[in-house]
């Protein structure tokens, strides 16, 4: 009734290309923002902060990332926790080596500094497809994580091989450190999340998407009608390791505060990150939020439900907690390959006839 | 002659041994991929879980021990019994062809069609599943395996080099025995898939599926049998490895490791498969003798991925492999 384009008439090629064509999304788009950053704030508290908002945010955009690279551009990559460990890495040096900077632009840079990293790691792509090249991606994996482990430069020569985030500010309130606050955290990390969902969600409906979708596609159909696949593959790297980095980054500065790189970083991250994807929806930004989202709150559910409901032991409950993603995954590649995000595009459809069903 | 070379020679020995063992996990790849198309990720879970099913039987664990104490407020841990070896060895295999079918029948069967890299993602989550399995079932403690294979170092070979070089060689018995093996067990199936009449149909099917289906061939038999005789695989593997190692979640991890193996071997090849892992297996270890010292070591951790990366950006295919043809 209320969610069609029927009535809403559009006058300028502006309001034709915009990114909600549909009143009813457009309206609801301004409410979650207005939700997102006018009243959580206010609601929010360091319990859930840590357990759901932060890593929600903070996996979201490395979601989005990866998103990019896998769901649209078709090059499957398990390095992303090598890749994030590169931008957490990357805004410590820069965090420690140039104190006066505002950290918003340590994070950004942080980005740069990863999408150069990914790019390279992305230049055998331009050989090899397919799991060739996830296996090749494994390399970028292990060797950063071991890179960071050995280099001392990397960690400041400190003694316990960590790093550890120096109190910064913003505006002058402690987003980093010690002395945060759940609603300043929050808030830093919402706003980068809003802005690379804006960059991705325009990129990816825009002529670079579509030419990464043409390459994931078919790969060589694509060059023959005129798309460049060295320069599309590359860019989805670049670009993917950028919100990768930014995750990364924010995910070791703001979230966690100090990172052991083989640890917070490892193999398992990039599996994390993956189910995320596959979970939400490959090729899908809504479903890159919708994966984390779940990804995240599964544990905390079941951690609910297993340990302080039923009273069973922690070990039992993270064995379970193995065995539903792992048949999740199965399932949702068995009974609907593009994940959340489809099952919200279908409930879309049928919105749009209700409540005549025909 | 000087001492670093003799030294070089007896890591040169150590990386056949450990290239052996990488090869015995990359062949129950391969195998799983001719047949069927599938790059089973979970290979390493399943030497994982066979070798944990082995020592549980062996010991006569009660499965799901953990889950029934938590439910029902019980204390039992222990069925009393021990079995010996070769029945476990044999029970356990009982369980992987079971396993096999369910794999078939509940996943792959759902999944023919599928584009390969969809299919490799749902063995990563089979491979998460049967981890959170086996863990439930045989709880996720170390375990000591030991099936009454000889360990230590061998004296022959310790006396003979020692007569030569004046330095004695430290080789361990148990990766003779898995050299053995593993030469075994690819002759096994060399020609167990040259003349036998399943064998010949598992080489039709991985020619070509419906070739294969229009002569007669049953796929869901062939996919079933394949993935009983990668169990197979996986089980031995995972004797070795436990048998050094213990039983313990890194085993897992190996599977990771047998992934460079086959690129450089060629995703299609059971000689490639070997010989990849022997590449690969005194790759590393002379990467590490010669140049980890230098960097700070552990470079067994990449060095394998890093030299498949490259090697793969001159022959894609890998040594082995069949030529990529792409038509649009």
């Amino acid at each position: 009734m209320f969610y069609r384009e029927a009535g809403d008439f559009k006058t300028s090629y502006t309001d034709d290309n915009q990114t909600f064509p549909i009143k009813f999304d457009r309206y609801r788009y301004y409410v979650v923002l207005a939700v997102a950053f006018g009243i959580i704030p206010f609601l929010i508290n360091d319990y859930w902060a840590n357990a759901f908002l932060l890593p929600f945010l903070i996996y979201s955009i490395a979601a989005i990332g990866l998103n990019i690279l896998t769901g649209y551009c078709g090059q499957v990559s398990l390095g992303t926790g090598g890749f994030m460990a590169v931008g957490a890495y990357a805004c410590y040096k820069l965090m420690t080596a140039f104190p006066d900077v505002n950290i918003f632009f340590h994070v950004i840079a942080a980005g740069g500094v990863t999408a150069i990293v990914c790019t390279a790691f992305g230049l055998p792509s331009l050989r090899i497809k397919g799991f060739y090249l996830a296996v090749a991606t494994l390399a970028a994996q292990f060797f950063l994580v071991w890179l960071f482990n050995k280099v001392s430069w990397f960690y400041n020569y400190s003694a316990s091989g960590q790093i550890n985030a120096p109190e910064r500010t913003v505006f002058g309130v402690p987003v980093t450190g010690a002395n945060t606050e759940a609603w300043a955290t929050y808030l830093f990390c919402l706003v980068f999340l809003a802005i690379s969902a804006i960059i991705a969600r325009n990129l990816t409906r825009g002529m670079q998407g579509r030419k990464w979708m043409a390459i994931r596609d078919m790969d060589i159909a694509a060059e023959i009608i005129g798309v460049n696949p060295m320069r599309a593959k590359l860019s989805a790297f670049a670009v993917s390791g950028f919100f990768i980095g930014i995750s990364g980054a924010l995910f070791f500065a703001v979230y966690l505060g100090a990172v052991e790189v083989g640890e917070v970083f490892g193999i398992q991250k990039s599996f994390l990150v993956l189910f995320m994807i596959i979970i939400g929806g490959l090729g899908s930004i809504f479903g890159s939020f919708a994966g984390a989202a779940f990804l995240v709150l599964l544990p905390v559910a079941l951690k609910l439900v297993g340990v302080d409901l039923l009273g069973w032991p922690t070990d039992i409950v993270a064995h379970i907690q193995l065995i539903i993603v792992g048949a999740l995954i199965i399932i949702f590649l068995i009974a609907e390959p593009h994940g959340i995000a489809q099952l919200w595009r279908v409930a879309k459809e049928k919105l749009r006839l209700w409540p005549f069903p025909h | 002659m000087p001492e670093q070379l003799v030294f070089a020679m007896e890591v040169f020995l150590n990386g056949l041994m450990a290239g052996v063992l990488y090869a015995l996990v990359a062949l129950g790849f391969v195998l799983i991929f001719k047949a069927s198309g599938i790059f089973n990720y979970a290979q390493g879970v399943m030497a994982l879980f066979s070798a944990m099913t082995l020592v549980g039987i062996m010991k006569g664990q009660v499965p799901f021990a953990h889950v029934i104490n938590a439910i029902f407020g019980t204390d039992v841990h222990y069925f009393g019994w021990t079995v010996p070896a070769l029945l476990a060895i044999i029970l356990t295999v009982a369980v992987m062809v079971l396993f096999a079918w369910a794999v078939q029948k509940y996943i792959f069967r759902h999944l023919v069609g599928q584009e390969p890299i969809i299919l490799f993602m749902a063995t990563i989550g089979l491979a998460y599943f049967l981890e959170g399995v086996g863990d439930l079932m045989w709880n996720s403690e170390i375990k000591k395996l030991d099936v009454g294979l000889p360990q230590g170092i061998n004296e022959a070979i310790d006396n003979y080099t020692f007569n030569i070089f004046d330095y004695g060689f430290f080789i361990d018995n148990l990766d003779i025995v898995a050299t053995l093996i593993a030469a075994l067990l690819v002759g096994g199936l060399v020609i167990f898939s040259q003349y036998s009449k399943e064998g010949r149909a598992m080489r039709a099917v991985a020619d070509d599926h419906q070739a294969a289906l229009s002569v007669g061939v049953s796929l869901n038999f062939i996919w079933i049998m394949v993935w009983s005789v990668a169990g197979f695989v996986a089980l031995v593997a995972g004797i070795m490895w436990g048998t050094k190692s213990g039983v313990q979640f890194s085993l897992s991890l190996i599977a990771l490791k047998a992934l460079p193996v086959l690129m450089l071997g060629g995703f299609t090849s059971i000689p490639g498969a070997i010989v990849g892992g022997l590449i690969i297996g005194v790759g590393e270890k002379l990467f590490e003798f010669a140049i980890g010292p230098m960097v700070g070591g552990a470079t067994e951790n990449w060095f394998a991925y890093v030299l498949a990366l490259i090697f793969l950006v001159f022959r894609p295919q890998g040594l082995f492999g069949e030529k990529i043809i792409e038509r649009v």
